[in-house]
């Protein structure tokens, strides 16, 4: 099976969503997938986290960055995108493409080959990364979407962004469940954390307050093999 | 393991006076005289053998005067030591008395001051607890008292310090209270190892354990001296006797229910009992239990007896309230969860009350020690068997006690991330030499079968993490100098390493406070504590919702932070019922006497008429398990097909066997839907017809039930379980690897954190042996999937398959049917709930909106 095959057969059996009249795919892997551009966006990979916790005494296991690596590898072989946008926090700290393994340092450039990629700055990230392609940028804009690391207060239409590692909550039949999502209202996309070690936040906490038209918000909460779309009314706080 | 049998020796004739004047210092022999008591042959002979330079283990009942005996040793030696001069050398202290509980230390102090007071011995007694204040502690450390009480988690912490062998350089005696409960756990590898660590320091060093009775004693022997000689056991005395106590089941005149854990029934029986008694101790085994009854009992108190209600989630000062009020005797009765299970003296109780089965012999035996302090008295208990199979378990635990019959758990190999802990711990005290260290760590009993690799990668994991990719090097917490000594490498390290110390996890929980109806916490702080509950159970409520919890219904009103807010909904019902499930799994000792119970009609005459009843119905309709064999029933009902199993072998290890074989129904096409567990039986339910599948042999019940289902089915299985995430998190945070939460630094979030699933996802996928991971999974198999339980069912089972294929739902299977619908159903996935929320949605909007 060639690639644009099974890439046409990914976006005939997904969902299909609407953002600001362009269509994308909402990939259960946590990935936006905009067929019309060929462009394919994820945030917050927060590559090094590991390492930067360790050096902080917390020894948590170093193999965080090549788990992401991987999964993100996957999910470019399916697509073949033109265009990736890592919508920033791409690295955890100002110095984790420094401390990049060479092993994964490769893996990604490898990754990188081929196609135009950009960093979009996040908070954790403001600068461009040490010594790797790309282009690091503030903001992009490609047709009616905009791409930027933080959602801004300002209602914006075809905003895409991350920042805020959203998940959301169901309670059926006394037992919870809990996933990371996609939150969209039709006008705005925030995107789930892509980094293994990244934690999530409620898209119903505070933090998102004034964000959203509730009226319309849906989560896209990812499953195990697929995406599954939950009207704000059904989700629960915490 | 088959039961112990201990060797009986009732307690012989008090010793004359002469005698013990041998061992005792006059002030002691004096001290007896006017109090008109004599010392006991158990203390006076404990007293001899420490004397002799030997540790001693005391068995002995509540009641036989455990306490003095274990100190004895010290106030005779501190009694006739010779006067510090004025200027002379500081003294360190002498005797280390480790107890389980706070309360119990506290407890102590006051026990013990009494005498000490009364003979006029200049003998300094203190506590330090987690509650002990910080400038106490320091001057605790520049003048140190006589003797100390304190836990395990203090002692870490001592040895963990700057200067610990000087510290503990006078010390002689270290006194073990509850020796059985501290051994069972991680803090008893905890304590273990740092016990190994004082003998280091003071080899002459004695141990006193004081234990209530357990199935094999010789356990607890090695625990308490070193195995530098490997199996070397210290001294042991026990006794026994006292009165026999007077248990009986209650013969209620109503109906004992089919399923459920409430005992509502027998209500209004139990507080004629209280009214009958002076001082009624009620136990039950779960929190949720303890709230029911205790709701229950103020529901038909006419009489407004002061009944009162303690478990270990209420605030603290509440539950202390509690304790001083039964102190003074203030109480009819109290109704508790194991939070009392401990030997506190609790005044004059005289009735016992048993709510629920014992789950185990020893445990009941315990429980029931509790009544009436005095040891030639009898203790008077009742037992409430909840349901009809309770019965039976209740029966076999009575016989059982009578019987002396034991089965305390065998204690287990130490844990790895608690010696991990203890590794960091004794780098923070003094830089140690790993030969030396190996050496130390090997004379305790838990790790006595230590190997040096494993040691090794233990130290790995401490300096670096101990990952193959080794890039963590500079980023070191120990590392060797040039003298091959490892030293902490900053002091950053060991201040991480106080905040982290001790083995007991909490898990999640929020403050339960009051706030005005309706508010939901916004408008104002709120008001009183309540106390704590998981935050997983707070997270099924939605705001309306009504709840049981410190004796009161509430109201849900919503979360903010670490608080969940709460209002008063008297007079309401509580809709939303509370799972904490048994805590305990039934004991494969009672398992064995209930199948044989069920196996033998004449047994059932002492049965309660309605239970005896039921089972000869079910003889009638189906068949009563042999004692070795193991009963399947299937049956339809409704449009699906059920398959009921009767091995009697616990929650834990019938939970285990419904996901394995709810795996293997799937791979033969049964369509297995889900599944519920007891401690007697497991209900598989499914959409295939398994009594056609099983008897037209495809598969075979041999087959579905074969040991094999032991290898792949569980690894697979095992890899993605929710309990082994459990399992690893506690292993995270008891190594160290990652830190334990700590109030006021809560504010983190979850976005900030990161999740010990993850870590447990990547590692697991990267490096699957390493060394964390290796210690989850055998803490998982022993001490959450019961799989060695299930290994030996499945073993005895072969060839001993009874089937039978029924046209409808069986006497023996109506409680576990019950079961279905109120326990939350095990096997359903997540996704399934997600695929029914996002269908609502689609059904309730249209399909364009969901998108």
């Amino acid at each position: 099976m060639n690639f644009s095959l099974s890439r046409a057969m990914l976006i005939a059996e997904a969902d299909l969503v609407g953002i600001a009249g362009e269509r994308a795919v909402c990939d259960r892997r946590g990935v936006l997938y905009f067929p019309d551009l060929r462009l394919l966006a994820v945030s917050d990979l927060h590559l090094e986290k590991g390492s930067s916790l360790a050096r902080r005494g917390a020894l948590i296991p170093p193999y965080d960055t090549g788990a992401t690596l991987l999964r993100l590898q996957a999910v470019i072989a399916d697509y073949q995108p033109r265009i990736v946008v890592s919508l920033g926090d791409s690295f955890h700290d100002g110095g984790g493409a420094e401390r990049m393994h060479q092993s994964f340092r490769e893996r990604l450039e490898a990754m990188m080959a081929g196609r135009d990629w950009f960093w979009v700055a996040g908070n954790h990230d403001p600068d461009a990364p040490a010594d790797l392609p790309g282009e690091t940028v503030k903001e992009l804009a490609v047709g009616s979407l905009l791409f930027r690391h933080e959602p801004s207060k300002l209602r914006v239409e075809g905003e895409i962004s991350g920042h805020l590692h959203p998940c959301a909550r169901i309670v059926q039949r006394g037992r919870s469940v809990r996933r990371r999502c996609f939150a969209g209202d039709g006008g705005r996309m925030i995107m789930p954390a892509f980094g293994a070690y990244t934690g999530s936040l409620n898209v119903l906490d505070r933090a998102y307050a004034g964000l959203f038209r509730l009226e319309t918000l849906v989560a896209y909460m990812l499953g195990t093999e697929r995406i599954f779309a939950i009207s704000g009314s059904m989700l629960r706080p915490g | 393991m088959p039961p112990r049998y201990l060797l009986r020796v009732t307690e012989q004739p008090r010793l004359a006076e002469q005698n013990a004047a041998v061992l005792l210092p006059e002030p002691f022999v004096k001290w007896f005289g006017e109090k008109g008591w004599s010392p006991r042959v158990h203390q006076l002979e404990l007293l001899a053998q420490a004397q002799s330079g030997q540790s001693v283990l005391l068995i002995a009942p509540t009641g036989a005067g455990k306490t003095l005996a274990g100190f004895l040793p010290s106030l005779t030696e501190l009694a006739n030591r010779p006067k510090r001069r004025p200027g002379g050398a500081r003294r360190g202290i002498h005797t280390l008395y480790i107890s389980p509980l706070k309360a119990l230390a506290v407890d102590i102090e006051r026990n013990l001051g009494k005498p000490v007071e009364e003979i006029g011995l200049p003998v300094t007694i203190e506590t330090r607890t987690g509650d002990t204040p910080s400038h106490k502690r320091q001057r605790q450390k520049l003048a140190p008292p006589d003797i100390l009480l304190t836990t395990p988690e203090q002692l870490a912490l001592l040895i963990a310090s700057n200067g610990a062998r000087r510290f503990f350089e006078d010390l002689r005696y270290v006194v073990l209270d509850e020796l059985h409960s501290l051994v069972t756990s991680k803090r008893g590898h905890l304590l273990a190892l740092g016990l190994a660590r004082l003998r280091a320091f003071v080899p002459r060093l004695q141990t006193i354990g004081l234990s209530a009775t357990v199935a094999e004693p010789d356990e607890l022997r090695r625990w308490l001296v070193s195995q530098a000689s490997p199996g070397a056991m210290s001294e042991l005395i026990v006794v026994t006797g006292g009165a026999k106590p007077e248990i009986s089941i209650l013969d209620s005149e109503e109906r004992v229910p089919w399923a459920g854990h409430s005992a509502r029934y027998a209500t209004p029986e139990i507080y004629r009992e209280i009214k009958r008694h002076k001082t009624t101790l009620l136990f039950v085994n779960t929190r949720s239990q303890a709230e029911l009854l205790f709701q229950e009992l103020w529901r038909v108190n006419e009489d407004t007896l002061p009944i009162a209600l303690h478990h270990g989630s209420l605030d603290v000062a509440q539950r202390r309230r509690v304790e001083k009020a039964m102190g003074e005797n203030a109480l009819r009765a109290i109704v508790a969860t194991s939070t009392l299970d401990l030997g506190i003296d609790w005044g004059d109780v005289d009735l016992v009350v048993h709510v629920g089965a014992p789950k185990g012999a020893s445990r009941l035996a315990q429980r029931i020690g509790r009544a009436n302090h005095r040891m030639d008295e009898p203790s008077k208990a009742i037992l409430i068997p909840a349901n009809r199979f309770e019965v039976l378990e209740c029966r076999a635990a009575l016989d059982a006690n009578y019987l002396g019959a034991q089965d305390t758990p065998p204690l287990v190999n130490g844990g790895l991330d608690v010696l991990a802990q203890h590794v960091l711990g004794c780098a923070c005290g003094a830089p140690f030499h790993a030969d030396a260290l190996f050496d130390e760590v090997r004379t305790a009993a838990p790790y006595a079968g230590l190997d040096r690799p494993t040691f090794d990668r233990v130290i790995d994991f401490v300096a670096t993490g101990g990952y193959a990719l080794r890039n963590y090097e500079r980023y070191a917490r120990i590392r060797q100098t040039k003298e091959g000594l490892w030293r902490v490498s900053n002091p950053a390290v060991a201040q991480q390493y106080r905040l982290n110390v001790g083995t007991i996890i909490e898990v999640p929980a929020l403050n339960v406070r009051y706030v005005q109806a309706g508010s939901r916490g916004a408008a104002s702080r709120g008001g009183r504590v309540l106390g704590k509950i998981e935050e997983a159970f707070l997270e099924t409520l939605t705001h309306g919702d009504t709840f049981m919890f410190g004796g009161k219904i509430l109201r849900f009103e919503g979360i903010r932070e670490n608080e969940c807010f709460v209002s008063n909904a008297p007079g309401s019902d509580a809709k939303v019922p509370y799972y904490g499930g048994g805590k305990f799994p039934l004991s494969t000792y009672l398992a064995e006497q209930v199948r044989a119970m069920l196996d033998d009609p004449q047994r059932w005459k002492k049965l309660p008429e309605q239970v005896a009843d039921w089972l000869r119905f079910q003889a009638d309709k189906s068949v009563l398990p042999k004692r070795d064999d193991l009963l399947i029933e299937t049956f339809p009902r409704g449009n699906r097909y059920y398959l009921v199993a009767y091995p009697f072998e616990g929650r834990l290890a019938h939970q285990t066997l419904g996901m394995l074989l709810t795996r293997r129904l799937d791979r033969a096409g049964a369509k297995p839907v889900g599944f519920v567990a007891t401690d007697y039986a497991l209900a598989i339910w499914s959409l295939g017809d398994m009594g056609w599948m099983f008897k037209n042999r495809k598969p075979s019940l041999a087959t579905l039930f074969d040991q094999d289902m032991l290898g792949d089915d569980l690894e697979a299985w095992f890899a993605d379980s929710w309990l082994l995430k459990r399992t690893f998190r506690n292993c995270a945070l008891i190594s160290g690897l990652i830190e334990k939460r700590h109030p006021g630094k809560e504010k983190s979030g979850r976005q900030v954190t990161v999740s010990t699933d993850l870590i447990y996802d990547v590692l697991r996928s990267h490096e699957p042996d390493h060394i964390l991971l290796q210690a989850t999974r055998t803490d998982a198999a022993t001490g959450l999937l019961d799989v060695s339980r299930l290994a030996e069912m499945l073993s005895r089972i072969r060839g001993r398959i009874m089937h039978k294929n029924l046209e409808q739902i069986s006497p023996l299977a109506v409680p576990i049917m019950l079961e279905i619908g109120k326990m939350p159903v095990n096997g359903e996935a997540d996704e399934t709930l997600l695929m029914d929320a996002a269908t609502l949605v689609e059904e309730a909007m249209g399909p364009e909106m969901a998108d």
